[in-house]
């Protein structure tokens, strides 16, 4: 027999997962409701792309150097500026969201002259080619797309899982994958980071990713019902340990490969990365220790019958010689 | 035990090709280039002789070129070799070339002949990769309701007049009703008779003398929609003019027009051009320039006339009674009349023809007057509140003789050469039937496009390192059957998206890194089956099989509901996320086939006809 010369866990992983499961569900819980309270208490710094804004250009008599009008203007309060170069490198566009009280025109041009003295130096004075505001109209558009979307996914998540496994199977996954996207959520209420349109397709994607890590699980929970002669608890515990060694390693290429799109994808991708970095961790650990036990609880608590081959595949059975 | 069919090797095989040749395209970079084109069809010719006047226009100003030839689809193509030079040598052209052409910023291709012709292309990159002006417009549906409503009761008017039925006034009533007084002595029966034949889709309500034409919401409907169209054609038009090399102009819900220019940088001119609401109506003249005049001079003006000026300044008195619309126009061409004069050639609708003809039957040698009418945005500033109003300008731009009847083909004569060109541009492109304002507007510079390709292709080259090294270290043989099946799944993600012509965006690298990522979580559920199968003391070949038997129902259900997600995302996103969506489910649906059939085929054809075959690397 070969010796496996490398892993990252031991191949006989016998880890007792449901016997810390009310520990692990009321750790769960406990983020969960920590990220609800964040986001009810804290709103998100949505960007430009949800709220609207102020939109400046500039010419400036001399090329300046973005991360210096980032740090000027983050100075005077604007800290979530864009800044983005046109024409000749000399030429400034900036979007700035509308600072607390802010608002109509009066307010829009006083921005714009906040931006042109911090964006001036001594020897390269800025001048306002343009300022106008862009309303959030369309913003609010997507935004209600993206709660759309994630109601199109919730039901079609409901309906292939109840079809492909079972209903308990089908709203254990449910709850842990809103677990998850609740949780990303939460921590861009709580650190504040700018919530645009990219970290909302991340967000998404963090849903299929985390769904797809229960999926897994469940799988081996269906195949090892049919095939072991033992108590729910136990087969769940095994179903864990069987795909332990799987689930860590996809997440941790996973999550390499996100952290690649973290450290050299620039700006514009910090956000979706930051929010699929943190949903992988976070949906592996769930898959772990919070989808399973769910399995065991009250309406949800599975068992042998749930998973036998039902009537219509005994039938088959029985013709069988 | 561990067989693979042979006819499964051939598809592989004949997919890798086609992978590899559809991804080629995107390997090779595009030439900034100055592509011109004919203004008009047929009056000018892009030929050897242009293209050597080009060629020596540039040489006198000391730009260097690539190529000055003429390509595909008719347009000369000066490529250059950086988007600096791309400017100067388009500032150069542009005015030297005059107005018979149309001088653009565009990237051209630098694919291979062969390649092409088996319609082989590059993926189109989105504004955020190569730069350019993005524009939301918003259509005023009110104002656009409101003209065809006020030309409702003018036709009613007209109506009524023609088939002599005597009435006291006709006025709307909100936007659901237009209401007719009768005089006393009128034949209401044929009133209604004249109204149902000229208005079809009105139906009717007479009590007493008064007569109600409702106007039924489908109808409503018809008119929001329809404004919409004509804004959507006359931007089309508009945004042709600036010979953009792939423009979009999309509607996007019901009053919202999405504009994108990619290349363009000329904002301020593009928002000029684009947004400039113009329209045109044709109005019979009143009187002559004196009775004009004179109209001004005593403030008294006949009823059924005001006074318009022109160009210069001059009054003229033009009838109340709009004939015909700018929407009604089709077309506008300059060219020249039968004694080689100057002359702009004007087709209008059926609509537009028939009054026309009706016009014309009466007023032979009487003057007809084209009136410009330009909307122009304004804000002002009422009681601290920001309010968007309009101003309307207008002037007379024609005002000739009718020399004949005619129907919806007629010329206008008289003009210069310029002047020709001029009224058939504003002819042409001043058919918006509603005022549109911008609400959104985003301008992508070339160098921050650039900047991007480079950061996106850096992170999905780093995403794709990390995991063939881990691949390789961990599994071992495997690992290397792994890393192959992950190459091939990258090559057929390009290949399919540069085959339906999918926009490649920012979003869209995160996407590309994503679909290694779920590649991956394929290749290790059926890794880590394999091993779990040899743990288990089965042989090796027998545990390749039912590694990858047993997995594969695990990849499906897990990358089916993983799909159901990027459905989502495609299908209420807009714009960057569709970019990332499209890119999910294609990796999702690609990394299926090669995790599960390439890689099983690959791992037969090396341990498959091993007979003694003790261990394996994994």
């Amino acid at each position: 027999m070969t010796i496996f010369p490398l892993t990252l866990l031991p191949n006989d992983a016998n880890i007792n997962f449901m016997k810390l499961r009310w520990v692990s569900i009321a750790v769960a819980a406990l983020i969960m409701f920590v990220a609800i309270g964040a986001m009810a208490t804290r709103n998100f710094n949505y960007a430009l792309d949800f709220t609207g804004g102020n939109l400046v250009e500039l010419h400036l008599a001399k090329p300046v150097s973005l991360d210096t009008v980032r740090e000027r203007l983050a100075a005077d309060g604007y800290d979530s500026a864009q800044v983005q170069t046109y024409g000749a490198g000399n030429e400034l566009l900036i979007r700035l969201q509308p600072r607390e009280g802010d608002s109509g025109s009066a307010a829009t041009a006083h921005a714009a002259e906040a931006v042109m003295k911090a964006v001036s130096g001594a020897d390269n004075q800025a001048k306002i080619l343009r300022n106008e505001f862009v309303g959030p109209q369309v913003g609010r558009e997507l935004a209600l797309n993206g709660l759309y979307a994630l109601l199109f996914v919730v039901v079609g998540f409901l309906i292939y899982i109840a079809f492909r496994f079972e209903w308990k199977f089908a709203v254990a996954a449910i709850i842990t994958t809103l677990h998850d996207v609740i949780v990303v959520a939460g921590w861009f209420a709580i650190s504040g980071h700018e919530f645009d349109l990219t970290v909302l397709a991340g967000i998404l994607s963090v849903m299929g990713y985390s769904i797809n890590d229960t999926i897994v699980v469940f799988d081996r929970v269906r195949e090892n019902f049919r095939s072991m002669r033992a108590d729910p608890e136990t087969v769940l515990n095994k179903s864990i340990n069987q795909t332990l060694s799987r689930t860590v390693i996809t997440s941790f290429v996973a999550f390499l490969t996100v952290v690649a799109l973290y450290i050299y994808g620039g700006g514009s991708l910090r956000g979706m990365a930051e929010s699929q970095m943190i949903g992988i961790i976070i949906g592996t650990l769930s898959s772990i220790f919070v989808a399973c036990p769910l399995l065991t609880l009250g309406l949800l608590k599975v068992s042998k019958q749930d998973l036998l081959p039902k009537a219509k595949d005994e039938a088959a059975l029985a013709r069988r010689p | 035990m561990l067989t693979f069919a042979r006819w499964k090797y051939f598809a592989i095989l004949v997919v890798l090709v086609v992978s590899v040749l559809y991804a080629l395209p995107n390997a090779y970079p595009q030439d900034p280039s100055v592509q011109i084109s004919a203004a008009r069809s047929g009056s000018t010719q892009i030929d050897a002789a242009l293209a050597k006047r080009a060629a020596d226009l540039l040489a006198q100003a000391k730009i260097p070129t690539k190529s000055v030839q003429v390509e595909d689809q008719g347009n000369l193509m000066v490529r250059l070799n950086d988007t600096e030079q791309q400017t100067r040598a388009a500032d150069l052209l542009r005015p030297k070339l005059g107005s018979d052409y149309v001088v653009a910023l565009s990237l051209a291709p630098t694919v291979p002949g062969w390649l092409e012709s088996l319609g082989a292309k590059p993926m189109p990159r989105g504004l955020d990769l190569q730069g350019g002006v993005h524009f939301v417009m918003q259509v005023d549906q009110a104002a656009a309701l409101n003209k065809r409503l006020e030309a409702y009761v003018e036709d009613v008017r007209a109506t009524l007049r023609d088939s002599a039925v005597p009435y006291t006034s006709v006025v709307r009533r909100g936007n659901e009703a237009i209401v007719a007084t009768l005089a006393g002595n009128a034949d209401a029966d044929k009133a209604q008779k004249q109204l149902r034949t000229a208005f079809p889709t009105l139906t009717q309500d007479l009590e007493g003398r008064t007569l109600t034409l409702n106007i039924p919401p489908s109808e409503l409907q018809r008119i929001s929609l329809d404004a919409i169209e004509q804004n959507l054609t006359t931007l089309r038009n508009r945004i042709n003019a600036f010979g953009v090399a792939e423009p979009v102009i999309q509607r996007q819900g019901t009053d919202r027009v999405v504009i994108q220019l990619p290349g363009l940088q000329d904002t301020a001119e593009a928002k000029r051009q684009i947004g400039a609401t113009a329209t045109l109506e044709f109005r019979a003249v009143v009187g002559d320039e004196a009775a004009a005049a004179a109209a001004v001079r005593d403030r008294n003006v006949p009823p059924e006339a005001r006074v318009y000026y022109n160009e210069a300044k001059q009054p003229l008195l033009l009838s109340k009674r709009l004939l015909v619309s700018g929407d009604q126009l089709v077309n506008a061409i300059p060219g020249n009349d039968q004694q080689g004069q100057p002359s702009v050639s004007i087709t209008l609708n059926a609509i537009g023809g028939q009054r026309m003809l009706n016009h014309t039957l009466e007023n032979v040698g009487k003057r007809l007057g084209i009136v410009y009418v330009e909307q122009i945005p304004i804000t002002e500033i009422v009681d601290g509140k920001e309010v968007r109003t309009t101003r309307t300008e207008e002037r007379v731009i024609s005002s000739s003789t009718i020399q004949g009847v005619f129907g919806k083909d007629f010329q206008t004569t008289g003009l210069s050469r310029d002047e020709a060109n001029s009224l058939a541009k504003q002819l042409k492109s001043g058919a918006l039937a509603a005022p549109m304002t911008f609400v959104e507007e985003r301008v992508v510079g070339p160098s921050l496009g650039a900047d991007n390709v480079k950061r996106g292709t850096t992170a999905v080259l780093y995403s794709f390192v990390f995991a063939l090294t881990f691949f390789l270290i961990y599994y071992r043989m495997f690992g290397l059957i792994t890393c192959l099946a992950l190459v091939l799944n990258l090559l057929m993600v390009v290949a399919l998206m540069s085959m339906i012509g999918a926009t490649m965006s920012l979003p869209g690298f995160a996407g590309l890194a994503l679909s290694v990522g779920m590649s991956v979580d394929a290749n290790v559920l059926i890794n880590e089956r394999i091993r779990e199968e040899l743990r288990a003391g089965v042989p090796p070949q027998a545990a390749i099989a039912s590694g990858y038997d047993k997995a594969s129902g695990t990849i499906f259900d897990s990358n089916m509901t993983a799909l159901l997600a990027g459905l989502a995302l495609l299908a209420f996103g807009t714009g960057p996320l569709q970019g990332f969506a499209m890119t999910m489910i294609i990796g999702i649906l690609t990394s299926v086939f090669t995790a599960v059939t390439v890689s099983r085929g690959i791992a037969t054809l090396l341990y498959g006809n091993r007979r003694k075959l003790k261990s394996i690397a994994i």
